[in-house]
């Protein structure tokens, strides 16, 4: 897992924070849980504290990945575009209209007018040119806007508001990506500052402003006035109606839940199963949406014999219970995986049928192929055992539990999965190394072209997939700039992906947070973060 | 006393830089660099060779042994880099962090040596065999406490359920409360302990029967002559006691959300961070030692036996 990172460093004590906030669920006056206070309509004013459980130590949002640090910096800046989170269409936001080349390698912005910096500078055609030209020369943090922008060939300024943005190749993903806070537009003063000054701080166009941030404490945002630009997704025009959002940070999730229901914070984020219970039959409203992208799944290295075999990858797909898992594990607004994208991705296609669970199959698929159960109940052929490792990283707490509940199905269906924990910043060099039979993660992206860049044997290609058909699906998906088209060839490789089991599809990860019945129209965009320009309080 | 300065002088430089070396072979023992946790964490897997211009420009593709002596070198100058996560300079991450963790530490130093001290005075002196006995057992169940367990039971009890103290983002004197309760807990427990035994111990010393014989009272002979005489081992124990004040901090800071140099440190070994990691191994080590300096130079006061008895570190434990 990726971008959408919950760091849980209190993972440990969790009964203890059970036992905490349980007892304060009882003490809390009843109302329906879950169910938003009648709203009322929204007032300007007022402060919010959001608890997040991290600190990246950067606040440049072309620099940052991390979620929790994401929701922050995403209120300083505006992008180009913006993606509604319910069809996935690309909508104005600084940009009005654009127009791209018939290959996906021109897209050409006309910028509205009157848009500033909250320097005072102008949001305009040289203002887009600078960031793009900067970005694509940022360092190790800025993993996101590299992916983004790769083949990056120039910016050119038309006009004082237009910008056509070409490639080397056909990038069809960038218009998605222009919709994201990596690419979300910073002062031409704060631009050529280094990576390392500007986590200190950035200067934006957005509807807040950057007040104060103080490393492992908070970030304090404050209203922008005058702000008149928002995106057109948005409910209501001029400034945002908070004066004020906190973000701080606390690492333990039984005191970022205890600060909810004690009124310290409004808003908090990394709910995990054992909060949500917590939760049940107080006021405080969860609200859930699943990571786009890829889902969480069990990625073989096709270069070893086991992952090489489609007959094994089936059978450890039909050995697994999808909606076990989510029971067990996860939190209850979790879907099973029915795609190797998840639900929330546009252009997703359903796959369910290929994602069903069936052991006895899974077992007589083995047999098939010469395989032969042995007196410990593991399938063996040719005096090999049918014994594969997983590696993952304790990036998000449930991947533990969630792993040892797979060992389980899949040893009941007679297959041995050996779980190896691997160091956080070891993982990326595992991966590009091939040091693995099986890989666990997600990748959260609002955009198909994430397949392409995990999947196609042009690229990284981690998973060592010989070259197939599905190059090609990638390939157009990513040229085609008729979204129709795009749709087709994108549906065509999750087919392609799903059907040969390619990788198995468990899990979509999802975003889930909490707040109080104060607080009003907290949304997700398309990526499943937060926006706050729509929010409100009735709290002051 | 010139000699001994200096003799402790050169033992604390050896502690630093051993701190410092360990430090820098721990963090390249774990597998992954700080370069590498900085890509983890994106979308997409930058290529082989992606990886590698990365490593060059925050120079972790040199030999060890260059990096090291870099690191060594700069450090001699008082300069340790910045840190590759945030880009910060070490030093000034670690100024920024270092007053609130100083205060905590301060505080929780001070109630620990004020609450353990006394239990352990009111335990010895008291004629009830009972309550004495109930006293003597606080110490080793406050030992045994998890830390993260106490800090997490005062904030429900304290702050979500009384509302008496605030448990995130506190500042001023009721956001220092209680993680200054928690942190000295286990510190008072372990004073109390060992002042107990010693206090136990010196009430059977001939010079304590000497001076009841001259008529001094019970309270008198407590406080006057056998407390003198066994704060020595105490006074030793909270010399240790302040590195455990600075592991603490670690659990402390992150419970109650407070920035310091404890949550500092989770940062930068998460991250393997090495300029920041080897700043605060060095910062942890230098306090350590100038701790403990101070309390050898306090010993002559409480015993003018110890100034005639001139290698005064042989009578201490070597840490």
């Amino acid at each position: 897992m990726r971008a959408s990172t919950h760091r849980s460093s209190g993972r440990r004590l969790i009964p203890v924070a059970l036992l905490a906030t349980a007892s304060l669920a009882l003490a809390a006056c009843g109302g329906g849980a879950g169910a938003q206070a009648p709203a009322g309509s929204p007032t300007s004013g007022g402060k919010a504290t959001i608890a997040v459980a991290s600190d990246a130590g950067c606040v440049d949002p072309q620099q940052v990945a991390s979620n929790d640090t994401i929701w922050s910096t995403r209120q300083i800046v505006d992008s180009l575009t913006d993606q509604n989170p319910k069809t996935g269409e690309i909508v104005p936001w600084l940009a009005e209209s654009w127009d791209i080349s018939p290959d996906s390698t021109a897209f050409t912005f006309h910028l509205r007018k009157g848009a500033t910096f909250s320097d005072g500078s102008a949001v305009d055609a040289a203002a887009v040119k600078v960031n793009l030209d900067r970005a694509v020369t940022l360092g190790a943090r800025a993993g996101l806007i590299r992916g983004y922008l790769s083949g990056y060939a120039a910016s050119t300024v038309v006009d004082p508001q237009t910008v056509t943005v070409s490639f080397k190749q056909p990038n069809a993903q960038f218009l998605q990506a222009t919709s994201t806070h990596s690419l979300g537009l910073l002062s031409p003063a704060s631009v050529p500052l280094s990576d390392d000054e500007r986590c200190k701080g950035v200067i934006g166009s957005g509807p807040f402003v950057l007040g104060s941030y103080t490393p492992n404490q908070s970030v304090v945002l404050t209203k922008r006035a005058g702000y008149s630009w928002g995106s057109s997704l948005w409910k209501h025009k001029g400034a945002a109606y908070l004066d004020q959002v906190t973000f701080q940070v606390v690492p333990e999730s039984g005191v970022r839940a205890g600060s909810l229901q004690s009124g310290e914070s409004d808003v908090i984020s990394s709910i995990g199963p054992q909060d949500e219970a917590a939760f049940k039959g107080t006021n405080v409203v969860l609200q859930a949406r699943s990571n786009p992208g890829v889902v969480f799944n069990l990625g073989f290295n096709h270069q070893r014999p086991l992952g090489a075999d489609p007959v094994v990858r089936k059978a450890l797909s039909l050995a697994l219970d999808r909606q076990q898992i989510v029971d067990t594990v996860y939190t209850s607004q979790t879907k099973p995986a029915t795609s190797i994208l998840a639900s929330t991705t546009p252009m997703y296609a359903e796959q369910k049928k290929a994602l069903g669970s069936d052991p006895k199959e899974a077992g007589k698929l083995l047999k098939d192929a010469g395989w032969v159960r042995g007196s410990d109940g593991i399938y063996a052929k040719d005096g090999r055992k049918l014994s594969l490792t997983v590696s993952w990283s304790a990036v998000i707490g449930t991947n533990k539990p969630a792993l040892e509940l797979i060992q389980q199905q899949a040893a009941a269906s007679g297959i041995d999965l050996q779980l190896k924990e691997l160091q956080v910043a070891e993982s990326a060099s595992v991966l590009a190394s091939g040091d693995f039979d099986i890989y666990w993660s997600n990748l959260t992206r609002a955009d198909p072209d994430i397949l392409r860049s995990s999947y196609s044997t042009a690229l990284a290609n981690n998973y060592r997939l010989p070259a197939s058909d599905l190059d090609a699906a990638l390939a157009a998906q990513a040229a085609d700039s008729d979204p129709v088209k795009r749709a087709g060839a994108a549906a065509q490789a999750q087919q392609l992906i799903v059907d040969s089991y390619d990788v198995v599809p468990v899990v979509e990860l999802t975003t889930v947070l909490a707040h109080s019945p104060k607080i009003h129209d907290v949304t997700y965009d398309a990526s499943s973060r937060i926006q706050l320009f729509d929010t409100w309080t009735t709290g002051g | 006393m010139t000699r001994y300065l200096l003799r402790r002088t050169g033992l604390a430089l050896g502690v630093l830089w051993a701190a410092f070396t360990a430090s820098f072979v721990v963090l390249y023992l774990i597998p992954g660099d700080a370069v590498e946790a900085m890509v983890s964490a994106q979308d997409v897997p930058p290529s082989a060779a992606e990886l590698a211009r990365l490593r060059a420009t925050y120079g972790v593709d040199e030999p060890l042994i260059v990096q090291y002596g870099e690191r060594l070198w700069a450090a001699l100058h008082g300069d340790f880099g910045d840190s590759i996560q945030t880009g910060r300079s070490v030093t000034s991450s670690i100024l920024d962090a270092l007053p609130s963790t100083a205060l905590l530490a301060g505080t929780a130093l001070v109630l620990a040596i004020v609450g353990g001290g006394s239990l352990a005075v009111v335990a010895t002196g008291t004629e009830s065999r009972w309550a004495r006995q109930v006293l003597l057992a606080l110490p080793p169940l406050a030992v045994s406490l998890p830390t993260f367990w106490v800090g997490l039971v005062l904030i429900q009890v304290f702050s979500f359920q009384l509302g008496l103290f605030p448990s995130i983002g506190g500042t001023g004197l009721s956001g220092l409360v209680l993680p200054a309760v928690t942190l000295a807990l286990p510190i008072g427990a372990v004073i109390a302990q060992i002042l107990a035994k010693s206090l136990t111990s010196a009430l059977d010393e001939p010079y304590v029967t000497t001076a009841r014989a001259k008529g001094v009272g019970r309270t008198g002979i407590h406080l006057r002559h056998a407390l003198r005489n066994a704060a020595l081992p105490a006074l030793t124990a909270i010399g240790l006691l302040v590195g455990q004040l600075l592991a603490g901090s670690v659990v402390v800071e992150t419970v109650f959300a407070r920035v310091g140099v404890g949550r500092l440190t989770v940062q930068g070994v998460t991250a393997q961070d090495i300029p920041l990691v080897q700043g605060i191994v060095v910062f942890g080590a230098l306090v350590f030692v100038t701790a403990n300096l101070l309390v050898d130079l306090v010993y002559p006061v409480l015993d003018p036996r110890i100034v005639s008895t001139p290698p005064i570190s042989r009578r201490k434990v070597r840490t």
